[in-house]
């Protein structure tokens, strides 16, 4: 083969420009907007625990995926359980990038944000919702959140409750403890619920 | 999970249909995606599924500019996102047949077996063979 056709086959093999890419992909995301094909908007994001994945449906915030979760299994999951028109659309999640930054350095107490909350079910929603409400800068009990979500016996349920929250940091499931105070798993590593209640003033 | 395979869609369109008009046809191509999606099964073969439908895209697209009768040359004000123009490369490419070229773009742009350009064109797996071979023989010639 000469050598020019090898340069013609490997600019096909290069693929198109990374450039021309992210430019199509963008306006796709207006257009499937516009026609009304976009169920599930997400957008990466830095925080200063490392970059987490926001999605959003015409609800509201449905799910934010963690640093130490891998952003392909909360993808698929979304997929599966809410609608495959999943789409990288940044413009969709503006409010939430922005309460999120205000948050993370300090200078937003309470999030404004609507929910999505399909993706809990049951007891584990009643135990999420609950949480939901726990103030700033204050914590409580898994043995307590049973409770609030009418069970004060199924704090084990509750901490699988508070486990499979999809939507951590807004929903504060770090400002749930165990009883006595002892710091309680996260899925986002133990360091991370840590420096969140410390954020908060509360660790 | 589309977008995973917007790479190879966009680098199959620029192949087939030139840069100037691969987005066009990429936009469309996604929609007619989305559209079908939900249709298709979870383990189905997306991306073949995906350029076979960008596919029919570029034959759309080249069956209405046949009808418009605009010339098919590049010209100068051209200046989309892709290689530069005159390189004579997707003028080359652009240039084969139409099947030849499809081959030719699922083939290297896509890294494709073979069995799935065949399905893509929807023929026998030895034609699909058959159309990147002549392709490429033809590539040479018009670049030798």
């Amino acid at each position: 083969m000469n050598r020019k056709t090898d340069s013609v086959l490997r600019e096909l093999v290069d693929g198109p420009p990374e450039d021309a890419v992210v430019a199509a992909r963008g306006r796709f995301a207006r257009v499937a907007d516009e026609a009304g094909l976009l169920d599930v908007a997400y957008a990466r994001e830095d925080s200063p625990f490392g970059p987490i994945l926001l999605a959003a449906t015409g609800l509201g915030l449905v799910m934010v995926s963690l640093p130490a979760q891998e952003p392909d299994t909360a993808l698929r999951r979304l997929s599966s359980e809410v609608s495959p028109r999943v789409i990288e659309a940044p413009a969709r999640l503006d409010n939430v990038r922005r309460e999120l930054d205000l948050y993370f350095s300090g200078r937003l107490r309470e999030f404004d944000l609507p929910l999505d909350w399909q993706l809990t079910a049951g007891f584990r929603r009643r135990v999420l919702r609950a949480t939901a409400r726990i103030p700033y800068g204050e914590t409580r009990s898994y043995t307590e959140m049973a409770r609030r979500a009418g069970n004060q016996r199924a704090q084990r349920a509750a901490g699988s409750a508070l486990g499979s929250n999809p939507i951590p940091i807004v929903v504060p499931c770090h400002r749930v403890l165990r009883s006595g105070g002892a710091l309680g798993g996260y899925g986002g590593g133990p360091a991370m619920k840590e420096a969140l209640l410390e954020l908060e003033g509360s660790a | 999970m589309l977008d995973r395979h917007a790479n190879d869609v966009l680098g199959f369109l620029i192949a087939a249909v030139g840069p100037q008009d691969a987005e066009d046809c990429f936009q469309e191509t996604f929609l007619a995606a989305l559209r079908g999606y939900p249709k298709l099964g979870d383990d189905g073969n997306l991306r073949g599924w995906l350029l076979t439908i960008a596919h029919h895209k570029a034959i759309d697209h080249h069956r209405g500019r046949g009808r418009r009768a605009t010339p098919s040359g590049e010209g100068p004000e051209v200046a989309v996102a892709g290689p530069e123009p005159g390189s004579g490369i997707w003028g080359a490419v652009a240039g084969l047949p139409p099947k030849q070229r499809t081959a030719v773009a699922l083939r290297f742009a896509c890294d494709m077996p073979h069995r799935e350009i065949a399905a893509a064109l929807d023929c026998s797996e030895d034609a699909a063979r058959r159309n990147v071979h002549e392709g490429v023989k033809k590539l040479r010639e018009v670049l030798a």
